[in-house]
């Protein structure tokens, strides 16, 4: 072998998520909750509810993980985390750090009204959501946080989704918590620091993490971290933080904003597409965008 | 180097070997999902730049740095080629599976 050249790695070492895991090929969960752990460490206590993680930790008496996880009813997620930190609160333990991880259908359908609540009490928690855009444990069915046009199996190409993608993070926003950030999986130091700044802020923290999946996006597996960078470079999926409710910054600066065409090529849910429903979809995509940037020079 | 975890899969003869609340007893390492992999990743160590970039973008955690270099743990490996793609100086490539 060449040259003796040291390793810098710029994540941390410690793995708490261990193989043998029931996720899919490529599954951008998976890296989510392993960049999130990371930045955790062992002192954490996992609330899941029904979601593609609440499979791919493994069946009973099984389980891949490090850390103890709470599985628990798919509206109570936040519910659910709020009374671990109580009763850990009750028995003198105030370090460990009490996480509810959602996927999208657990927090922008139904979990939101048990979010919204721990949120206005702004109990001690970090909500993390894996946004993959579908129900895609179950078969890919369409949620709320499906995107404008894309295939699932309950909105078929002869009938497409034609309403936009929930704004979670404004709805968060406006509960004024005192953290809010939005992170991709495709940038792992940016989820680490965003986790070890959430780790450190006391009240609801939210965390929105776009987690590609190759099964219900019929993309290539080998493709899920591409697609991950490419939805930050397009501005679909801009990566901001707020405190407060108010204070919009800007994590990732995007000099050239490049087209959305070369993203949804590589998904077959967005096959169908015609090239004016594109336009309308790129004219969606700048005016969000446009918007953001409005709230980030405001403050 | 961490310690090996050992590889053991539980299982209950009689009801009075459950535990009284659900608890996770082992780790899923029993479940080899190398086996649903039908392409699999080699890494030319004579073009590796030692970035780390395929350790840190693995989902199945089955690129493990040895003496600071990159080896593919074929137990657990299932064969998403995210290595492959992102590899910068592109050593690693995808072969097809031989029985």
């Amino acid at each position: 072998m060449k040259k003796e050249k040291k390793m810098t790695l710029t994540l941390p070492v410690e793995e708490l998520v261990g193989s043998g895991n029931l996720a899919c090929q490529g599954c951008g969960a998976n890296l989510a909750m392993r960049y999130v752990l990371k930045a955790l460490g062992l002192r954490t206590v996992l609330c899941i509810p029904a979601c593609c993680w609440a499979v791919i930790d493994g069946a009973f008496p099984h389980s891949c993980m490090s850390v103890p996880i709470y599985h628990c009813a798919f509206e109570t997620a936040a519910s659910t985390a709020t009374g671990v930190k109580a009763g850990l609160e009750m028995v003198g333990d105030r370090e460990t750090t009490v996480v509810a991880w959602a996927g999208d259908g657990g927090t922008f359908d139904i979990g939101l009204q048990a979010l919204s609540g721990a949120a206005e009490r702004n109990d001690d928690i970090l909500y993390v959501c894996y946004d993959n855009e579908a129900y895609m444990n179950t078969g890919i069915q369409r949620s709320s946080a499906t995107p404008t046009g894309a295939w699932t199996t309950t909105t078929p190409v002869k009938f497409p989704k034609d309403r936009p993608k929930k704004d979670i993070d404004a709805i968060m926003a406006a509960h004024y918590i005192p953290y809010l950030a939005t992170a991709s999986t495709s940038y792992p130091e940016d989820v680490v620091k965003k986790t070890k700044k959430a780790k450190s802020i006391k009240g609801t923290r939210f965390l929105h993490i776009y987690a590609p999946c190759p099964t219900g996006w019929k993309s290539r597996p080998e493709d899920a971290v591409k697609l991950g960078r490419m939805v930050v470079q397009n501005c679909i999926f801009p990566l901001y933080e707020v405190e407060h409710g108010e204070k919009y910054t800007l994590t990732m600066k995007i000099k050239d904003k490049k087209p959305i065409d070369d993203y949804l090529k590589l998904q077959g849910r967005f096959r169908h597409l015609k090239p004016e429903q594109i336009k309308l979809m790129q004219e969606e995509v700048d005016h969000n965008w446009a918007r953001l940037l409005k709230k980030c020079e405001a403050t | 180097m961490k310690p090996k975890k050992e590889i053991k899969k539980v299982v209950f003869q009689s009801a009075e070997e459950m535990p009284t609340m659900p608890m996770s007893i082992g780790n899923m390492l029993w479940n080899k999902t190398g086996s649903w992999r039908n392409i699999r990743p080699e890494i030319r160590l004579e073009d590796c730049i030692q970035c780390g970039i395929c350790w840190k973008f693995c989902p199945d955690m089955s690129i493990e740095i040895e003496a600071e270099w990159p080896v593919v743990n074929y137990d657990y490996c299932k064969g998403c080629g995210i290595c492959a793609e992102e590899c910068p100086a592109k050593c690693i490539l995808m072969v097809e599976e031989r029985k």
